[in-house]
């Protein structure tokens, strides 16, 4: 790599000089697109970076960053990634509780957050984490009244940086030109599926390679642009949006708010997207329950266009043989429905998009291909940049998530566990040498946790964490993963928790989609008061059953699952939740803490009992606390 | 946000002089009195709430203030003028807006433009200019729409910018109606019953409208409402009619412990 582009200030430089008036970033404010070129960014970025400087922040440093994603807190990573800091993103929602482990882990001294509710939060911890010295705001709104010392806006922090880089010329050039790209470039910490956060350290090389082999793959140009939407402290979104678009030079936009994304997404109209599973599968049920409340002619029309997309549709986006007949069917298909379903989905620029995360139900995954949305899987963590498989162009299978990225090597264990060893990887555990030497051998591979198997044609496919996939009694493979995945498809079920290890049959807890069965309980006059009344409820229960009945007769038709098809459900009183724990921020069930919260309903599912009366506590919003109580019904249901 | 920031106010909010001065005002409906002998005063940059049961007067109080209904006798003296009553144009022009107790929006058009016609007095180029959209007619409506986007910022509704009011949930139009109010820049907002059939979380939502409504614009509020904890929350004086007679005036505190008051909330053995 030329030695002014191996970190992403010197990236940053260049891009100020190759494409001075690019857009390189974009953000809605009072309702119209804000663009700054690269030349601005680079202004922008240097006076934040001499603030910092001028308030004492040093290399080596940690600099917290904590907003829902705006460009100021995009050039805030950048700020100090120039003076040879590290940024650690944080999750946005979490609260302040959750994030003093992070902080402490982390030293944090030096904080860069959106608004008056970051700001609220740190300043609670400042008792428990007496290192915060300094906290700048990007919005001052409601921060009139605040007279603690620590507090800065954005605006004078970058007022204080014009000043010392009048009174220090060089310094700033200097500064960037001392960092090397073995040094740390961000700590991204893990959601944490077991025990407390890991920070992951990615140096700028790793980061770098990651992102030069993913625009190499995908043949992407400056030409790109992404919404970045997605938490800052994921590393999906820190590739994506920030190393990749700074690898690339594309425009990053930021939506004017998280309750605006599907208005800005049809406004950009990216083309490149990026989107874990679930808000594919949410796009799909708000496209479902608008076409249960269209016309007849319309419905009609939407279902028959839809059967021509299953049977053609990714045929024909692989460039694959297709008769002339189905070819013209799906072209007036394209026409009347297709093209303006991608355009209410804001994807009717995508050339590229990807999904990861966790597995992808496969008719989520052919819906969106059938209906020409390039949509594609890959595999892999934030302990290696994100990339470890890609599914290349044309080589798309529903149930693989590829062949291993370029540089990239990957090999099964005896467990069937994924390993992996790649120039993406990472160098450390923040501070957790222990933990490291468990995650890396001593021949450098890196313990993904993930049970896979490797197809015919080379390509991975994922079956389950490795930790999660159990035995059942009779010998069988128990993946839940793979069940629940299979549940979740159907829109009226958000979430499952399959039960299996161990036992001789397959249980489940469903949770429904408040919305969809809703929406399907309103056009029924079933009446309801709220979640636990409407979950309870018999016709509920039978519309469930009814989808379970589907997934075990998928189920059966598979040799190695047949002998996990769910033999009795229940469906829960509450909605699991990140602030119950039973969720990480990533929504990804907590399998160990689940069975052992619900230890009770489990017990239910298997003792043979018809029902089981469960109270439960719950966590709002706003910190309170109350108690949900309910008489659980179980249902049997037959093997297929 | 710059609407009309007085810069007097710093930290915090100060309680200013008489804004608007009500003196005995009557008003009856044939042979209905609705409002006996009533007086009272607001406070520059105060929460001023009017209470009572039903039909205690309080929307007409309210409507006599901005001038929808005149009242027989009485005075009304706003910032120094002393008029026999108000006039609506007039009301509206000299800074004073209002929502109503049923939401009174246009139900087809989108929320931006509901609360674009809240600049409707501010707007000076005429109509020929407008319908044209060119020269000072378009500077002025990008303006105008400026202002309108920091009311929908600060209130929150971005999401539901283009989405026809008639289309939105209750909490969500009295949000808009606010709005529309905000829009208009007032220096007196008078609030009938904000938060009148609303859940718990969209009152909580409201009362923070409210309460920044007046910190940061310094925005003098007169408000009815039905809920006694948000009443005595967020008000600096509570004014209780009862049968179109003034039975109490004060602090929350002094009104909770006013014998009267008690008697005309939990009736009284006679």
């Amino acid at each position: 790599m030329q030695d002014n582009l191996t970190t992403f200030p010197r990236r940053l430089l260049q891009h100020g000089k190759e494409r001075p008036h690019k857009p390189a970033f974009r953000e809605k404010d009072l309702g119209i697109w804000q663009t700054w070129d690269w030349q601005q960014v680079n202004a922008e970025v240097r006076a934040l970076a001499c603030g910092l400087a001028a308030i004492g922040f040093q290399r080596g440093m940690n600099l917290a960053i904590i907003g829902d994603n705006r460009p100021r807190l995009y050039w805030s990573m950048l700020a100090a990634q120039c003076l040879g800091g590290v940024p650690v993103p944080m999750y946005q929602d979490a609260p302040a509780a959750d994030m003093s482990f992070v902080l402490e882990n982390a030293e944090i001294a030096y904080a860069i957050v959106e608004d008056q509710e970051q700001v609220d939060k740190l300043l609670d911890l400042c008792d428990q984490c007496p290192n915060i010295k300094h906290i700048a705001y990007e919005d001052e709104r409601g921060m009139r009244n605040y007279t603690h010392q620590q507090l800065m806006s954005y605006a004078r922090l970058q007022e204080l940086g014009r000043e010392y880089d009048k009174a220090h010329p060089g310094f700033y050039e200097a500064s960037i030109a001392e960092g090397k790209e073995s040094d740390n470039a961000i700590i991204l910490y893990t959601s944490g599926t077991t025990g407390k956060p890991k920070g992951v350290c990615q140096t700028h090389k790793a980061l770098l390679s990651a992102a030069v082999g993913g625009i190499g793959f995908d043949k992407l140009t400056d030409e790109e642009n992404v919404l970045s939407y997605l938490p800052m402290a994921w590393v999906g979104d820190c590739l994506f949006s920030f190393a990749q678009a700074l690898t690339a030079g594309f425009t990053v936009n930021c939506p004017e708010s998280s309750d605006t994304v599907t208005t800005d997404l049809r406004e950009i109209g990216p083309s490149y997207y990026f989107a874990p599973p679930r808000i594919f599968e949410n796009m799909l049920t708000q496209v479902m329950i608008r076409m249960e409340d269209a016309g007849t002619i319309k419905r009609k029309m939407f279902h028959h266009f839809m059967d021509v997309a299953r049977r053609v549709g990714s045929d024909i986006l692989d460039g694959k043989q297709v008769p002339l007949g189905d070819r013209i069917s799906y072209a007036i298909g394209n026409a009347l429905v297709y093209g303006p379903l991608r355009n209410v989905l804001g994807m009717s620029r995508i050339r590229v998009a990807y999904t990861a995360g966790a597995a992808i139900g496969p008719d989520l995954f052919r819906f969106y291909r059938s209906i020409g949305v390039n949509l594609k899987q890959f595999y892999g963590s934030t302990e290696t940049c994100a990339y470890i498989c890609l599914q290349p162009d044309g080589e798309i299978k529903f149930d693989s998530v590829g062949k291993p990225a370029p540089g990239v090597e990957v090999k099964l264990a005896q467990n069937g566990e994924v390993l992996v060893k790649s120039p993406t990887l990472m160098h450390c555990y923040y501070k957790r040498p222990d933990a490291t030497a468990e995650a890396i051998d001593g021949e450098g591979y890196f313990h993904t946790g993930d049970a896979g198997i490797f197809d015919n044609d080379g390509h991975l496919r994922i079956i389950d964490r490795a930790a999660d996939v159990g035995k059942m009694n009779n010998g069988a493979i128990f993946a839940p993963n793979y069940i629940e995945n299979k549940l979740k498809f159907f829109p009226f079920i958000k979430e499952a928790v399959a039960f299996g290890h161990e036992r001789d049959k397959v249980t489940a807890f469903i949770n429904i989609d408040m919305e969809a069965v809703g929406n399907w309980a309103e056009r029924r006059g079933i009446a309801y008061s709220g979640y636990t009344d409407l979950a309870a409820h018999e016709q509920t229960y039978a519309l469930v059953k009814e989808c379970v009945e589907k997934v075990n007769a998928d189920l059966a038709q598979e040799a190695l699952m047949a002998d996990t098809q769910v033999h009795r459900f229940l469906v829960l009183h509450k909605e699991l939740d990140p602030d119950d724990d039973e969720l990480t921020r990533t929504r990804k069930v907590r399998r160990k803490f689940i069975a052992e919260k619900y230890a009770v309903l489990i017990e239910a599912l298997y003792g043979g009992k018809a029902s089981q009366y469960i109270e439960t506590q719950v966590k709002f919003e706003d910190g309170r606390t109350g108690m949900v109580a309910a008489d659980l019904r179980i249902m049997d249901l037959k093997a297929a | 946000m710059q609407m009309n920031e007085p810069e007097a106010i710093t930290a915090g909010r100060k309680i200013g002089d008489v804004i608007l001065d009500l003196r005995n005002i009557s008003l009856s409906f044939g042979g209905v009195k609705a409002l006996t002998n009533i007086s009272f005063d607001v406070r520059e940059h105060e929460i001023r709430a009017i209470i009572g049961p039903n039909g205690a007067g309080k929307s007409s109080m309210l409507n006599v203030i901005n001038g929808v209904y005149r009242p027989q006798q009485g005075e009304i003296i706003y910032r120094g003028q002393h008029r026999k009553n108000m006039d609506c144009y007039a009301a509206a022009k000299s800074g004073i807006a209002r929502t109503f107790q049923n939401i009174a929006l246009f139900k087809g058009m989108t929320v931006l433009d509901n609360i674009m016609t809240g600049r409707n007095l501010k707007m000076k180029s005429n109509f020929l200019l407008q319908a044209l959209y060119w020269g000072p007619a378009r500077r002025e409506e990008i303006e105008h729409r400026r202002k309108c986007e920091e009311v929908i910022d600060f209130l929150e509704i971005q999401h539901i910018r283009k989405t026809p009011v008639g289309r939105l949930p209750y909490g969500l139009q009295k949000r808009v109606e606010l709005g529309r109010a905000l829009a208009a820049e007032p220096q007196i907002l008078l609030l009938d019953e904000p938060m009148a059939g609303m859940n718990v979380e969209e009152k909580q939502d409201m009362c923070r409208f409210i309460l920044d409504v007046n910190e940061q614009f310094g925005t003098t509020i007169v408000l009815i409402e039905h809920d006694m904890g948000v009443v005595m929350d967020i008000s600096d004086r509570v004014v209780v009619l009862d049968y179109g007679k003034k039975i109490g005036d004060g602090t929350p505190d002094e009104v909770r412990t006013n014998q009267d008051v008690i008697d005309a909330y939990l009736g009284v053995a006679h």
